[in-house]
């Protein structure tokens, strides 16, 4: 039978991005071990429910670790204290009996706070939309086997492919770096041929944006692809580093000839 | 009898021909014109970027935070398409038959021929967009088999195939939105349609952040918003899938069709507790290795459940391997309905596993020593570690637990072959219209229409519809449509924000979850569904009289945006019980238990009920009205389905 516990629950609770918030301590009572950390808080809030508080206002949607609407700082720890998960998919049983747990959002300028635990994370979205694309309209493209790809790239662009975009990577950083975040994206289209005709402008308008957007400057302390829930690796960083010189050496009429 | 549209000509000529015969917008005025795209999951996502790509402008909502994460992106399987990659006698004929048939006869031959033949385009698009698929060693793409075919045309990245496509299509938005012709608006939740004289014109939408209700006008809408599997409270779909955009639509003149077909998935993880708050499913091709077993006895298995035997102690012969016994040529790989059918009745027997009984297993024991533990981790590696996760049991070591779970529904939004609905200029496109699955959804086949619908479909048939109007001019944004449908939306916000009852909005949406999944489930009967209606009506009062909504509008406000949810799902939870109780047949997930065939098998009633059901609403508290749209079946014969 599943075990319970009772909790000590240290939240942050923020009305809206112009106020200041506050930690405020809830006891989280009778607990079972195979609820997952967010069906614990829904449990809190219904609680808070029916005595009239507001609940406790967290991103949560597909509840099974790839969606990347959860986040959360868990006693300190991105997504919780263990490895390669996201927070929906942490369980109760990592956790014992009369433990004090501290909840906080992300922390980063570029991510400022909405209500409580949940973050405003369309700077990510800008990221993307400065070049996190191949320009290909629809229709009109070759068969799809007609670009065929080495198992051991398309392999490892799957890899890069995966981030899930929570901003975790962002959280773990002392600076507040994206670069995790956008490395994986650039070293994606990097290693596929599908991408080489615009590697290098790529590269170049995704870094512009990711630092208009204020995140902070990587210095490889890892704690990035440590906290990273999908394991997206810190190579991408390098080859990112990679891209961009390239970028800054290579004439743009140059680029097409070079890959 | 409703007008489908189809073209007439041979089959294989349809879409083609109506092609060529829908009137274009010239490329100078699709820029006067204005659509509106409601969800941004692969249809939304997809539509959206294309109908940009053409010139048009383009808005486009979303509840989450980015379009990035719309629920298409769990889907883990793969896609379809009649590529024929693999020699093995593929065609676009055989996607279609395969579709057709895995939808017990219920779906309208012209959509389901056409997404067949779109599918191959499908997959030339992902993969210039970049979309990293699985690939063999000498570099072309790789595929592999899902229920209901004997063909390998499942194309796949490893157990996130949904992620990829839609990250995708969202890299073909994001570069629309950047070129300034598509304009995003996240957080923000449809509350409904604003409809002039007879056209959709608009919506009104709630700032979920903000709380700001506000009307956006365009020529044209497209209703790319997903499912209602969450009527059933527990189900796979993401917490906040919803119905009310389209059923504040089907409020305004959409009809809804076959709101009863609801596919429960086989393989999902069981439940533990009053707890749950949704459910994970362990992908269909999981069922390509996975050997579904139960014990041959009730003693053995009670010994299970008591944990006095562990699943490697019961020998190979007290194991009853009852999807291989009773299907044998699709064995482990029937489709989805008969497989979740069938473990119901195991479970129903007792043989059920797991400490509830309401589990059977999914045993990888054989694969392993077939292929090596490497090769299974290659293949499922993601899928396995989720298991981990979440039960704590290593299913490298011992069988995985599953039991069927609501995943995916059929019914959905009435649209013609061009996918309007019956409200001129709204369109309704992917898993939230009715059109290409009939009564059973094949597995690798909704990111395969999805797509279809917004990257190959949409994009013709939208533009029929707008050089047609007769008028570049702006929707008037000072109609008084617009304030109007605002105000109401409103005073139904503000009505919501009264409730100060005692029960949490979870109360209800839990209670009706329950009322669903028992008589409205894999087994209905006329008795039962009768009583589900009383139960239903009886719950609907008690929301609206002891629900308590806490907070204001003007802030995000997590009681009222579920509020608001389940007010609505308690109104379609009444139409599937109504749909469920007429359509007295059983065919494919809708299994009615008067209706079956001697080997227990859903036994259809193709005299009486070879049409789709579109309900027209007709006003609060009010009984919807039937029309039926009949199915005409010219290119294949309808026979009992059988997977043996």
């Amino acid at each position: 039978m599943a075990q319970h516990m009772n909790l000590t629950l240290k939240i942050w609770r923020q009305k809206n991005d112009k106020t200041k918030g506050k930690f405020v301590t809830i006891q989280a009572k009778d607990i079972a071990d195979d609820m997952s950390f967010l069906e614990m808080l829904d449990v809190v809030n219904e609680d808070l429910t029916r005595k009239g508080e507001d609940p406790i206002y967290f991103d949560h949607d597909c509840r099974e670790g790839i969606c990347g609407m959860c986040s959360l700082v868990i006693n300190g720890r991105p997504h919780g204290p263990k490895y390669g998960i996201t927070t929906c998919q942490l369980h109760m049983r990592s956790f014992h009996d009369g433990q004090t747990i501290v909840i906080e959002p992300w922390r980063a300028a570029a991510f400022p706070v909405l209500k409580d635990l949940a973050v405003d994370r369309t700077s990510f979205d800008r990221i993307q939309q400065a070049g996190g694309y191949v320009n290909v309209n629809t229709g009109g493209v070759p068969d799809a086997n007609t670009i065929p790809i080495p198992k051991r790239i398309a392999d490892e662009a799957f890899e890069s492919a995966t981030c899930i975009g929570c901003g975790a990577c962002v959280a773990a950083c002392k600076n507040a770096s994206a670069m995790l975040f956008v490395s994986a994206k650039i070293s994606q289209f990097a290693l596929l041929p599908q991408g080489q005709t615009e590697r290098y402008e790529r590269a170049q308008a995704m870094i512009d944006q990711m630092d208009a957007e204020g995140f902070g400057n990587c210095t490889n302390t890892g704690a990035c692809e440590a906290e990273c829930p999908k394991g997206i690796k810190l190579s991408n960083i390098a080859r990112m580093n990679r891209e961009y010189f390239g970028a800054k050496f290579f004439r743009e009429e140059d680029v097409h000839t070079h890959s | 009898m409703l007008d489908s549209k189809v073209p007439a000509g041979p089959l294989a000529e349809k879409w083609s021909k109506h092609k060529f015969n829908m009137k274009l917008v010239n490329p100078a005025n699709k820029r006067k014109f204005t659509i509106i795209v409601v969800g941004t999951g692969l249809a939304g996502a997809s539509a959206a970027a294309s109908l940009a790509e053409l010139g048009y402008n383009v808005k486009t909502f979303c509840y989450q935070d980015s379009p990035r994460r719309a629920h298409s992106i769990a889907a883990q399987g793969g896609i379809n398409a009649a590529k024929n990659y693999q020699n093995d006698g593929d065609s676009v004929f055989r996607l279609f038959y395969d579709t057709i048939k895995g939808g017990d006869y219920r779906a309208r031959e012209a959509n389901v021929y056409r997404l067949a033949e779109v599918s191959v385009n499908i997959i030339d698009q992902c993969v210039a967009q970049g979309v990293p698929f699985a690939r063999e060693y000498g570099g072309l793409l790789d595929n592999r088999s899902f229920g209901g075919a004997q063909v390998s045309r499942t194309f796949y990245a490893r157990g996130q195939t949904g992620q990829q496509l839609l990250l995708g299509a969202y890299s073909a938005l994001n570069r629309q939105i950047r070129k300034g012709k598509v304009k995003s608006y996240t957080r923000h939740e449809m509350l409904d349609l604003v409809k002039i004289d007879g056209h959709a014109r608009g919506i009104i939408t709630r700032d979920l952040v903000t709380g700001k209700i506000e009307a956006h006008e365009g020529h044209a809408v497209l209703l790319c918003t997903g499912g209602y599997g969450n009527v059933f409270f527990l189900s796979t779909n993401a917490m906040g899938c919803n119905v009310t955009a389209a059923w504040r639509a089907h409020k305004r003149g959409a009809f809804f069709a076959n709101p009863c077909y609801t596919q429960i998935h086989p393989t999902c993880i069981p439940v533990t507790g009053d707890h749950q708050s949704k459910l994970t499913l362990m992908s269909e091709s999981l069922r390509n290795d996975g050997r579904v077993w139960v014990p041959k006895t009730k003693e053995l298995s009670e010994k299970l459940r008591q944990g006095q035997l562990k699943p490697a102690d019961i020998k190979e012969e007290d194991r009853d391997y009852f999807l291989e016994r009773k299907y044998p040529s699709f064995g482990n790989l029937v489709p989805r309905d008969v497989a979740s059918r069938n473990a119901k009745e195991m479970v129903d027997d007792g043989r059920g596993v797991g400490k509830s009984g309401v589990a059977v297993f999914l045993d990888f024991a054989d694969a392993i020593k077939r292929l090596g533990k490497d090769t299974v981790e290659a293949k499922y590696g993601n899928l396995f570690d989720m298991y981990y996760q979440i039960t704590d049991e290593n299913p490298y070591e011992q069988p995985m637990r599953i039991y069927p779970a609501v995943h995916y529904t059929m019914g959905g939004i009435w649209v013609d072959y061009n996918l309007m609905t019956t409200v001129p200029g709204l369109y309704a496109l992917g898993e939230c219209n009715f059109s290409d699955h009939g009564a059973n959804r094949l597995g690798a086949s909704a990111l395969m229409q999805g797509l279809s619908d917004g990257y190959f479909v949409i994009p013709y048939t939208v533009g029929d519809y707008l050089a047609n109007l007769g008028s570049f001019a702006p929707v008037d944004k000072n109609n008084p449509a617009f304030e109007q449908t605002r105000k109401e939306v409103q005073n139904k916000v503000n009505a919501l924000l009264n409730l100060k009852g005692s029960k949490t909005v979870d109360d209800i949406h839990k209670k009706l979850g329950n009322i669903m999944w028992e008589y409205c489930g894999m087994a209905r009967t006329a008795e039962g569904l009768t009583k589900a209606k009383g139960l239903i009506q009886e719950l609907k009062k008690e929301f609206w009289s002891d629900v308590k909504v806490l907070g204001e509008n003007e802030e995000l406000n997590m009681s009222l945006e579920k509020a608001g949810r389940v007010a609505d799902f308690l109104e379609l939870g009444e139409l599937m019980v109504d749909d469920a109780l007429n359509r007295a047949e059983s065919c494919g997930g809708h299994f009615r238990l008067e209706s079956q065939t001697e080997e227990g098998e859903a036994k259809r009633d193709d005299e009486n009920f070879t049409f789709v059901s579109a309900w027209e609403f007709r006003g609060e508290n009010q009984p919807e009205a039937l029309h039926k749209e009949e199915l005409v079946f010219e290119n294949v014969k309808l026979t009992q389905r059988s997977y043996k």
